[in-house]
């Protein structure tokens, strides 16, 4: 239970961890519509490319990204299964109803390469980037959100507060299954609808304990003068520094790149 | 100079004109209670549970008001306050459970929390945030998730988390209850030095009378009144009176009591062990 990789935080002091955040996730933002404008061989090549250099970057073990890719494995070999037979023109092989034609090979391998190419991003941004960052990012990204009346300042405390008690509820999920078997409780045997019901037991006090919790949190952040966002400074000022211009300057350069290859390269496919 | 005044504090978790009944006498918490607490002193309130002492704690910082009788902070009457806010950044309260008091995911972001409330300079809190840490000895955990920590280390950052606001008085509602031995020294002897170096004035709530002992001044409280106060020489040497209400005595005093009960020529009662230790050799050698 407690093995659940939270926040899949990697640290170490690669340059992808000291960038600025909401580079980070401004730029993740950008490859994720990037991936899919690319068009033919060339462009995705660019991406693909540019995706693997941010992963020898980060100096995250390679064998944390297999694990996140491993968790789609069954996604990518459906999608590019059906991809390769649905594709049309004149078919190269053919067995029963099944026809592989050269565009349902183009197809299959751009799919694949595609979704690789989401996982490898979005995780290398989580295993940079702590769980306190983003939410600290994501607070001031959405910043201009506030004229819309989205209060901004209230959710990202939510997460925070989230993210603290993530752990401690697990723990105490722990603690209370332990205390329920010691009482005779079974949890492992049974179809599924009995396991579910055996849950109950653990589930109640978790919510009951849950909602204590939160009542003397809540007491102790008024002790503690917490009056919502207004007027509130923060220790940690994010900085905008010349790693990070150069980091958007190469990402806007990549875009170009897509766009160019996209527009004046013949496509493939 | 007094820094906190109460006089003649009622109060009752009953609210007497929502509910149109009077308040029975069992159900007031706090009954006609009054007591000072001079600035740089270090008191330790005493009780069983449910004895009221939780409720004078949240007195101290107007997180309750009385129903009658008066609380001054720094002569500020808490009542006719506005801005709650200014009377909680004089007085801060550590509570029990220190998991459901810490904020962030990150300990320096957790002491940063209240210097971000009050709106201070980000550079300011910096300092403060470094100072806070160093004080209760734990820098060098600044950028650890708490639920690594062990539950004294924990405290110690929630204490950090009030210090960090400048108070000139800490209110700590039994810190070390939920504490291994261990623990509980650690967070005692950082709650001393705070007290002695920083000279920052100190109510400590506590069920354990070994802890009352180091105090300028012990109150002991008992069904919501005050039962007797004093320095810990005058209030521990009332055996009699604290074991007529179940309160425990530290436990050199109570051999000293039984021994002098016995006819053993002891002429005051020990607070501390090695205090006892020589009387005992004076006696037998």
């Amino acid at each position: 239970m407690r093995d659940i990789a939270f926040g899949q935080y990697y640290p170490a002091k690669s340059v992808l961890h000291r960038l600025d955040p909401r580079v980070k996730i401004l730029s993740l933002t950008a490859f994720l519509v990037l991936v899919f404008c690319t068009s033919n061989f060339y462009s995705l090549a660019l991406v693909a490319t540019t995706v693997l250099a941010i992963v020898l970057m980060s100096s995250v073990p390679l064998r944390l990204y297999f694990k996140s890719l491993k968790m789609i494995l069954f996604i990518v070999l459906i999608t590019s299964l059906l991809n390769l037979f649905y594709g049309t023109g004149d078919p190269i092989y053919q067995f029963w109803i099944f026809k592989v034609t050269l565009s349902g090979i183009y197809n299959a391998i751009f799919v694949t390469v595609r979704i690789i190419c989401l996982i490898l991003v979005s995780s290398a941004l989580t295993f940079t980037t702590s769980p306190t960052d983003l939410t600290d990012a994501l607070e001031r990204l959405m910043k201009p959100l506030t004229i819309f009346k989205i209060k901004v300042h209230e959710i990202a405390m939510m997460m925070t507060i989230a993210l603290r008690f993530v752990p401690l509820l697990l723990e105490e999920t722990d603690k209370i299954m332990s205390a329920q078997k010691a009482r005779g409780a079974d949890m492992e045997s049974g179809n599924l609808i009995a396991r579910v019901k055996a849950l109950i037991p653990v589930l109640i006090p978790l919510f009951v304990s849950a909602f204590r919790r939160a009542y003397e949190l809540a007491v102790a952040m008024e002790c503690r003068c917490y009056q919502g966002g207004q007027g509130r400074t923060r220790m940690k000022q994010l900085r905008l520094g010349a790693r990070d211009y150069v980091s958007m300057g190469v990402i806007l350069l990549v875009i170009c790149g897509v766009v160019l290859c996209n527009v004046l390269l013949p496509s493939v496919r | 100079m007094e820094f906190i005044t109460a006089q003649n504090l009622t109060f009752s978790y009953i609210d007497e004109e929502q509910t149109q009944v009077n308040i029975e006498k069992a159900d007031k918490v706090l009954d006609d209670v009054s007591f000072t607490v001079k600035k740089g002193e270090f008191v330790a309130l005493l009780g069983h549970n449910g004895c009221g002492k939780s409720t004078v704690a949240k007195h101290l910082n107007a997180m309750l008001l009385p129903h009658s009788g008066k609380l001054y902070v720094n002569d500020i009457d808490t009542a006719l306050e506005d801005d709650e806010f200014t009377v909680r950044r004089m007085v801060g309260l550590v509570l029990q459970n220190p998991d459901n008091q810490l904020v962030a995911s990150i300990v320096e972001e957790d002491v940063a929390f209240g210097p971000e409330n009050l709106g201070i300079e980000p550079k300011e809190i910096r300092v403060r945030v470094d100072e806070a840490l160093k004080a209760v000895d734990m820098y060098e955990y600044r950028n650890q998730p708490p639920h690594k920590l062990s539950g004294g280390q924990k405290q110690r950052v929630a204490i950090a988390g009030i210090i960090a606001m400048e108070p000139s008085c800490i209110v700590l509602d039994e810190p070390t209850a939920m504490l291994d031995p261990k623990g509980r020294e650690e967070v005692m002897s950082t709650i001393k030095k705070l007290n002695r170096e920083k000279g920052i004035t100190v109510v400590l709530i506590t069920h354990y009378m070994d802890e009352a002992v180091d105090a300028d001044r012990v109150i002991v409280m008992d069904g919501g009144k005050i039962l007797t106060s004093g320095t810990p020489q005058e209030v521990f040497s009332q055996v009699e009176l604290l074991k007529r209400h179940r309160l425990d005595i530290p436990q050199v005093t109570e051999l000293c009591y039984k021994l002098r009960a016995c006819g053993v020529n002891i002429d005051t009662l020990s607070l501390h062990t090695d205090d006892c230790v020589n009387k005992l050799a004076e006696v037998l050698l």
